[in-house]
């Protein structure tokens, strides 16, 4: 159980360390929009998840309706449609209950941690479910004392920002295994790009993922029935 | 707003959250997939890691213009070349942190 608990931790403090200039952040808007610290560790706890937990702040700053705040954060949310999928090959037969309280914790952050291990081989469901619940927890408090004390604490201190910037690069980085990875992510990248200065809100994340994907797969196919020929 | 506008808005933000999460994974963990499922599956998240980082470090995230050469994209090189080279998260993500910092202080 302590073993557990603690490579688990030793996987997320990345994430820990990049959420906490982030939901300082976070708590300084919403105090600024005039949300009570309770409504926030409330937000925090419902609904976990960073870029919609900013942009209901900004709406409700710029007083939305709670329909159309709902809409927006379910827009913006849809990317974990697959990640969700792409968990499943590591989580396969698992019991129901625990895939529940898994997806609560399922981020852009854990998932990228989590599938780079699973992927090792080196890890399980158990370790994995403490990444998800620690982030999580760092991430409350870190939103709750954003709100109290936030704007006493210096902005950018220690290059804090690039914290998570770091992780991704390092965890897509050990994600290349291969031609077809690195084509995959290369497509992904002037996919993301066009898309995300073309078309406004988030879209951009699906519509360069899935594309990127199917590229590589077909190509990954082409590949291997060429192999078989010869 | 009162506690009751917050809580019925937040239960409302969780489920449209919730349910992209949970419903793929409990569905497909208990179904025998396709192998080109899973090989389709096996690129999700190289290309999700790529999308997002994307913008970042190649775009003015706020006016959502093309940039080219953000003090992000600068640091992200050594970053690269740190992670490719020692393949450690620990390291990579404390040399990033320093190098950003750095540029901070001298761009």
């Amino acid at each position: 159980m302590h073993k557990i608990i603690r490579q688990g931790s030793l996987a997320a403090w990345p994430i820990c360390l990049g959420y906490i200039p982030v939901g300082l952040a976070l708590g300084v808007l919403a105090q600024q929009a005039g949300l009570p610290w309770w409504a926030v560790g409330m937000m925090s706890l419902l609904v976990f998840a960073g870029s919609a937990q900013f942009i209901c702040v900004a709406m409700l700053a710029a007083a939305a309706s709670p329909s159309a705040i709902i809409l927006t954060t379910f827009m913006v949310n849809l990317r974990h449609l697959l990640m969700s999928s792409a968990m499943a090959v590591y989580l396969s037969g698992v019991k129901r209950s625990f895939l529940l309280l898994f997806s609560y914790g399922l981020t852009d952050e854990s998932f990228a941690v989590n599938m780079t291990r699973f992927r090792s081989g080196q890890w399980d469901r158990c370790r994995a479910l403490v990444v998800n619940h620690l982030a999580n927890l760092v991430w409350l408090v870190s939103t709750i004392v954003g709100v109290l004390v936030g704007q006493f604490i210096p902005q950018g201190a220690f290059g804090i920002d690039y914290a998570l910037i770091g992780m991704f690069i390092c965890l897509l980085v050990f994600q290349l295994n291969g031609s077809v990875y690195v084509i995959t992510a290369i497509t992904a990248l002037i996919v993301s790009v066009v898309w995300y200065l073309l078309v406004p809100g988030n879209s951009y994340i699906i519509v360069a993922s899935v594309t990127s994907a199917t590229i590589g797969y077909l190509i990954k196919r082409r590949n291997s029935k060429k192999d078989e020929i010869c | 707003m009162k506690f009751a506008d917050y809580l019925y808005l937040f239960i409302g933000m969780g489920l449209v959250t919730y349910l992209p999460r949970a419903v793929p994974l409990t569905y497909l963990a208990h179904k025998k997939l396709p192998q080109w499922l899973i090989d389709w599956l096996s690129l999700i998240p190289v290309a999700i890691l790529s999308a997002l980082l994307a913008p970042i470090l190649f775009a003015d995230t706020v006016h959502r213009t093309f940039s080219f050469g953000k003090t992000e994209l600068l640091v992200a090189i050594p970053t690269l070349l740190v992670a490719l080279k020692t393949r450690s998260l620990g390291g990579t993500v404390i040399l990033g942190m320093f190098l950003y910092w750095l540029a901070g202080l001298f761009l």
